[in-house]
């Protein structure tokens, strides 16, 4: 009877073991990816294969390589894909050190609910500082991070235009005709997309401007607006295979970029891009996490990188995958690709983030009011 | 307890399963509701009663229900089909069936769009005769019982199989009429496995985010579902209203599962008082 118990024990307790390794294991795997939608990129410096990388290190008695994770939302994954390269190179070439940088991509406010959660990102570059600010909220990133780096920590811009079919068959010019009667819209859902935060705000900013300032003009025009909505997505490519692969509505509220890329991979000869009057300056900022580099002690290469973002080369880069350059001189030699246009400033006309995102997005906002019934 | 079973292990045996079963379901559950309690009761309510939230459980629950319905009718055809009958690629259609459990569920949503969308091939069929499927509620039903389909023909096939002939055999010998043994002999005995069947595709259904979110169109009031208004919450960090949307699932499920569960129970009560 006691040998027996004995046996007992130890099986339970070789189960528990297996269990406990088994999940651990399992856990392990999900560290860097740790929501189904991201995907994740490796870029290694040079295009070269990681053994090779290796050897060279030894020659050359560099640092050990290093690894960072680079945070980032939807549409950036071609911009990220050419910087990182770029980035490797230059930082063999100063700093004598191999560099990985690995991507992870989705919503943004969802990757930044990933950092959150402990997705251990060195760097992240997410489409609003409303995302990061939630980051700060956590205690990963220092309050000040907006200040960190020049331009409030936005090295590239970005704007919102309007994706139409080939021909502009419903003559859409400007805000005003995508609430004519037969417009459909496509726009994701400001809830849960970054860029339709902006897609939004560019229309309560239209809408407040073309009536003297008056907020009750302004929600109307946005209700009207989301009427003509027929699907919610949830992210911005999901609202461009809409538009683009199911064919539905008459106009797609982008990013400039996603317009472009759009317009690139799917033929010249099927969609316009249509800028209106009036929209908004998009500045996707980024952040270094300060938690996450000070234990990994990858701060001065992560700082080194968003630096980068900064530079020359950086910029060219950024103008390239049809982000707006902030430095003058680049942003001059892509003149052609990004009209003027006038724009509306996060800061200035809606009073930051935190104003926007209280008074629109907020439980109960000005958006919750417009699907709220018999209001 | 007190009598030895024949067979060993039952210490063993029942420590497993509460060890595993609280690791995987019971603490993950609880820590939805403790994750809750951070709001206010006044919060709580005003986030449960939200119109919103409202209609989006009402859409999913309506439509969990016609899903399974549907699933249930059909996959107990098709499981009579499947068992009864021979016929060239009956092991290919029987591999089919089990296609939804495997496939991940956003492929099953966006293959389902493609095909209903109004430049589909089901879709622009439909589309000229007025019945939109895609980014309409019909759009989650179809996807549903597309998830639910296996549930009820896997549950309902191996009680067929053990059917004997010879009862409905008897019955007409009795002088019953074919439909009157199909409704009165064989259906009675079919149900409790209909019923769990049924409860497995529901089940499945109210959960189900994956592949309704690519086929509804998720606009509020109308196609908005419960798991996708939990997921807009949990992406404007906000987990206590998450958790309290989904604590409310989880108190409806489980009453609508105890329901089911007590008819069947009556039903089997009924059944073998029956014979």
């Amino acid at each position: 009877m006691y040998i027996r118990s004995i046996r007992q024990f130890l099986l339970l307790f070789s189960a528990v073991i297996l269990m406990v390794g088994l999940l651990a294991a399992c856990g392990q795997g999900n560290g860097n990816n740790s929501n189904e939608s991201s995907s994740s990129n490796k870029v290694n410096s040079n295009g070269k294969e990681e053994s090779n990388s290796k050897e060279s290190n030894e020659q050359a008695k560099a640092k050990d390589a290093v690894k960072l994770l680079n945070v980032s939302y939807d549409p950036t994954r071609e911009l990220y894909v050419e910087f990182n390269e770029a980035f490797a190179k230059h930082w063999k070439e100063t700093a004598n050190q191999e560099v990985t940088i690995e991507q992870s991509h989705g919503g943004s406010g969802k990757q930044g609910r990933a950092v959150i959660d402990g997705l251990e990102a060195d760097v992240v570059t997410l489409a609003l500082g409303y995302d990061i600010d939630a980051i700060v909220d956590a205690g990963l990133i220092e309050p000040d991070w907006q200040s960190q780096y020049e331009l409030n920590s936005s090295p590239y811009t970005s704007t919102i235009v309007f994706l139409v079919r080939k021909g502009n068959p419903k003559n859409i010019i400007d805000w005003d005709d995508l609430i004519k009667e037969d417009v459909e819209v496509i726009t994701p859902n400001p809830k849960t997309s970054g860029g339709a935060r902006w897609n939004y705000l560019a229309a309560w900013g239209y809408a407040l401007k073309q009536n003297n300032n008056d907020e009750e003009a302004a929600k109307q025009y946005v209700a009207e607006l989301f009427k003509h909505v027929p699907v919610l997505d949830t992210g911005a490519r999901g609202s461009t295979t809409t538009f683009v692969e199911r064919e539905i509505g008459d106009v797609l509220l982008a990013w400039e970029n996603e317009a472009y890329l759009s317009i690139n991979e799917l033929g010249p000869d099927k969609f316009d891009i249509v800028y209106p009057s009036l929209s908004i300056l998009a500045e996707p900022p980024v952040a270094i996490v300060d938690k996450v580099v000070d234990k990994r002690g990858t701060r001065e290469v992560a700082e080194a990188y968003l630096q980068f973002l900064y530079t020359d080369e950086g910029q060219k880069i950024a103008g390239k995958n049809y982000y707006r350059p902030t430095n003058q001189a680049i942003a001059e030699q892509f003149n052609d690709q990004f009209p003027k246009l006038e724009l509306l400033q996060i800061d200035e006309d809606f009073g930051g983030w935190k104003a926007a995102q209280e008074k629109h997005f907020a439980e109960g906002g000005l958006f919750d009011q417009i699907y709220t019934p018999g209001s | 307890m007190s009598k030895r079973s024949i067979i060993p292990g039952f210490r063993l045996s029942i420590g497993i399963s509460v060890f595993y079963l609280s690791i995987l379901v019971l603490i993950p559950l609880s820590i939805i509701f403790i994750k809750s309690f951070e709001l206010s009761l006044a919060q709580f309510w005003d986030t449960i009663v939200n119109p919103r939230v409202l209609a989006s459980y009402r859409i999913s629950f309506v439509t969990a229900f016609c899903a399974a319905i549907i699933n249930t009718v059909f996959g107990l055809i098709v499981a009579w089909v499947l068992v009864r009958y021979q016929f060239p690629g009956k092991k290919i259609i029987d591999a089919l069936v089990d296609i939804p459990f495997a496939l991940p569920t956003a492929v099953a949503g966006i293959a389902l769009t493609a095909l209903y969308a109004k430049n589909g091939w089901i879709g622009s069929l439909l589309e000229p005769l007025g019945i939109k499927v895609a980014y309409s509620p019909l759009g989650i039903i179809v996807a549903l019982t597309f998830i639910g389909i296996p549930f009820v023909v896997r549950t309902v096939q191996p009680v067929i199989e053990d059917l004997e002939k010879e009862m409905e055999e008897a019955a007409v010998m009795l002088g019953a009429y074919r439909l009157r043994t199909l409704l009165r002999v064989v259906l009675p005995t079919l149900y409790p496995a209909l019923l769990t069947g049924f409860t497995l595709a529901f089940a499945r259904g109210i959960g189900e985010y994956g592949s309704v979110v690519f086929i509804s169109g998720n606009m509020p009031l109308v196609t908005e579902i419960s798991p996708l208004l939990i997921m807009t919450k949990l992406e404007q960090y906000d987990y206590a209203g998450a958790t309290a949307i989904a604590a409310v699932m989880l108190i409806v499920s489980f009453l609508l599962l105890l329901l089911i569960n007590l008819l069947q129970w009556s039903m089997n009560r009924r059944l073998t008082a029956n014979s």
